[in-house]
């Protein structure tokens, strides 16, 4: 039984915060959230110097042959710095399904591409009304539970939609799924699309987990420097407690977010569970986090010119991709009611079945 | 290897040997509350049961009563205690806070004086903090304690105490030095409740069992052996003894695991009636006793890995005392009118006492420190906002 994180661990996610403490500097994103600055295929190229895109593909394709459990930390850490490259679906989603599907000759070619970073790979899920990121891709790869197809960014003919994160481009596929196209069919494409499906769930968990330490930094270090009545505002206990709410919040869905990422590919009912539970989790504590930072800068949280709204905005957008709440409060209770998923305290890892 | 949450096979081995002993020795009948004079008593045996086969205090060294065992083969340990629904331990406050405490500051004789017998379940110990003047403000105590040659003289008053009604020892911090204020000047000290000059008398819970007390010390003579640490370092040693009490120990999370499984049996019985967002607040509670279990597996590894618990008691402390709340109230809500119940009542469907249960739970924000003072400790301290 071991809970922490390995030195290697800690270190590759240690390299990643510091290159995006660079890349998504608070003036560099307010630059990006207006179109100016750096382009976004400078940063993807500086993400790719590190080995990101390919942490997950297998070391046979130039990758670095790591698990779900070792991109937490990463996913967790792009959320924080708000990142505007879509690295978590392009390395978590989109490499690791490439990498399972790489028997088919096309789909191999493109993963190595992707694992180098030259090829960046958005992905359209049935779950997902939209894609995101596909203004900067070169490939879409499209799941839906009997096929997968690996498209072009001209085949897909994408038809753009406005998020209001302006740093999350959204798109949806116009064009009709050509048997070219295809790279798996039947069980092997639904296995797929099932994987990609909790992948991105807990992924996007980890992100919003992020977000919410972002946001209650943002707050803490507002609360520590504002006068009111004579006093700064984080000396009084209507702030503080409001602060602490969500500092608990946070670090009790971290935990379920870890535990849920040395499983979630197992595709158990347990798995399914542990998913659920930390995609509701980290979005529970992100959004109270960013109504939390918004209400502590007061009028200043409502303006656009303090930072608290890129990450209330990406965690809304955020919160509604891989299954929204209902989705996984449903989830969640069909494990309970109708599944009867065993919740005993001797349950947790792994069901103990000696004696009575 | 990192975030590997498997159990060993020695661990797998511990956890039979647990539930065969629970499931030979755990009373077929829940004993009556330990918080009245019977019930104290009928725990008091358990106690002494437990003991017989070592598992007073299985963290502890084998020398003190215990066996030595890992922080996780505690956990272990206590997932199959609430599994079997054993009693609760009436000598919580001295296996679970005193223990520690003693094992950090007190000497080797005082260790040797006073563990075995709390493993053994022979002295149960009650706590001695709060002051008619001084609650949550605990710094604000008067009750002081004057040096006179080889021994302390202690006078004072202190109240909510826990137990004491029926314990055979309290500790709590006195003030030394008169001159001192605050934190500093204070002084922790071991009295056993029938000692000259003590006088206790009882106070009655919300459920009317005498389960509080208040401790007067009239002249109270007692020997240096009996003060833990040096003069002046009970502020200090004070709060290690709660940080023991808000951390790991306390409040396992098994606990609550069993009564959030009870709680979706419940809502099962009660699914076709139910307001439909019982469901979710019933798998919130199950969801919630879970993310305790894991945050407190993975504190376990954290000390275990040479880690010390900070102010994460704080953290924990909030969220089980909110959760225990929050199982209770969606109990009672399915519970309907059947939830005002006396335990005992004959037409009481179950063995579940989830009246008595909701009750209980609403001290849980209050004991071990209020969550307001919790919340003002995460501000100050872990998020680092400035103090009030």
């Amino acid at each position: 039984m071991d809970f922490t994180f390995t030195e290697e661990q800690q270190m590759m996610a240690g390299a990643f915060r510091e290159l995006t403490d660079d890349l998504c500097a608070p003036a560099a994103l307010r630059a990006a959230f207006e179109g100016r600055g750096e382009s976004s295929a400078a940063r993807w190229q500086r993400l790719t110097e590190l080995g990101l895109p390919g942490m997950l593909a297998p070391e046979s394709v130039g990758g670095m042959g790591l698990t779900l459990a070792d991109f937490i930390l990463i996913a967790e850490a792009a959320g924080r710095a708000a990142l505007p490259e879509t690295l978590v679906e392009h390395a978590g989603i989109a490499v690791p399904v490439l990498s399972a599907l790489s028997a088919d000759a096309r789909g191999a070619a493109v993963l190595q591409a992707a694992v180098s970073g030259e090829a960046r790979v958005a992905v359209s899920h049935p779950f997902n009304p939209f894609i995101v990121g596909a203004d900067q891709a070169t490939h879409v790869l499209v799941l839906t539970d009997h096929e997968v197809h690996l498209l072009s960014k001209d085949e897909a003919k994408l038809e753009g939609h406005q998020s209001i994160d302006a740093l999350r481009s959204l798109a949806r596929c116009t064009g009709s799924l050509q048997p070219g196209t295809c790279i798996a069919r039947g069980a092997g494409a639904s296995a797929a699309t099932a994987l990609a499906f909790e992948c991105g769930a807990l992924l996007t968990a980890a992100e919003c987990a992020g977000l919410c330490d972002a946001l209650v930094a943002l707050a803490v270090s507002y609360a520590a420097e504002r006068s009111q009545f004579g006093k700064k505002i984080g000396a009084y206990q209507a702030i503080k407690h409001q602060l602490a709410n969500v500092q608990v919040k946070l670090e009790f869905a971290r935990p379920v977010l870890y535990a849920a990422a040395t499983q979630a590919t197992v595709l158990s009912g347990r798995s399914r569970f542990g998913v659920s539970h930390a995609k509701l989790a980290a979005t529970d504590a992100a959004d109270l986090a960013g109504r939390t930072a918004v209400q502590v800068h007061g009028a200043m949280g409502y303006s656009w010119e303090v930072d608290v709204h890129f990450y209330l905005k990406r965690a809304l957008g955020l919160t509604g991709m891989w299954g929204d709440r209902s989705f996984h409060m449903r989830r969640v209770q069909q494990q309970l009611f109708s599944e009867h998923l065993a919740i005993g305290p001797d349950a947790l890892f792994g069901v103990f079945k000696e004696l009575p | 290897m990192a975030l590997d949450l498997h159990y060993t096979p020695d661990e797998l081995r511990f956890r039979a040997e647990v539930r065969a002993w629970m499931v030979a020795h755990v009373p077929a009948q829940p004993l009556p509350t330990l918080e009245g004079e019977q019930g104290f008593a009928l725990h008091r045996e358990w106690e002494k049961t437990l003991a017989a086969g070592s598992w007073g205090m299985i963290t502890w060294p084998r020398e003190y009563g215990g066996r030595g065992a890992s922080l996780i083969e505690w956990l272990i340990f206590e997932e199959e205690y609430y599994r079997a629904n054993a009693p609760l331990r009436v000598n919580q406050n001295g296996i679970f806070l005193l223990g520690p405490t003693l094992m950090e500051f007190g000497s080797a004789q005082q260790k040797a004086r006073f563990l075995p017998k709390m493993a053994a379940g022979e002295e149960i110990w009650a706590q001695a903090w709060s002051e008619p003047q001084a609650g949550s403000d605990l710094a604000a105590l008067r009750s002081t304690a004057t040096r006179e040659g080889d021994e302390y003289v202690l006078r004072g008053h202190k109240i909510w105490s826990s137990r004491a009604t029926f314990a055979d020892w309290c500790f709590g911090i006195f003030r030394t030095d008169p001159a001192s204020e605050r934190h500093k000047g204070l002084t922790f000290f071991l009295v056993p409740l029938n000692h000259p000059g003590v006088r206790v008398r009882g106070i009655r819970q919300m459920h009317g069992e005498p389960g509080f007390a208040e401790i007067f010390f009239e002249d109270v003579r007692v020997p240096s052996a009996w003060r833990l640490g040096a003069e002046g370092e009970g502020w200090t040693i004070a709060m290690a003894t709660a940080g023991f009490e808000r951390g790991l120990m306390l409040r396992s999370p098994a606990r609550f695991q069993v009564a959030a499984e009870r709680l979706v049996r419940l809502y099962e019985q009660h699914a076709a009636t139910a307001d439909p967002a019982l469901s979710s607040a019933v798998a919130q509670a199950v969801m919630d006793a879970e993310a305790y279990a894991l945050s407190t597996y993975a504190t376990a590894t954290r000390l275990i890995a040479g880690g010390k618990i900070g102010v994460e008691a704080s953290l924990n402390k909030i969220f089980w005392s909110e959760l225990d709340v929050h199982i209770h109230r969606c109990a009672l809500s399915l519970l309907g009118a059947f939830a005002e119940l006396a335990a005992g009542d004959s037409a009481v469907v179950g063995h579940d006492a989830w009246l008595d249960g909701f009750i209980f739970s609403l001290a849980g924000p209050i004991y071990a420190g209020t969550n307001e003072i919790q919340r003002n400790i995460i501000a100050e301290r872990l998020l680092g906002l400035p103090r009030g």
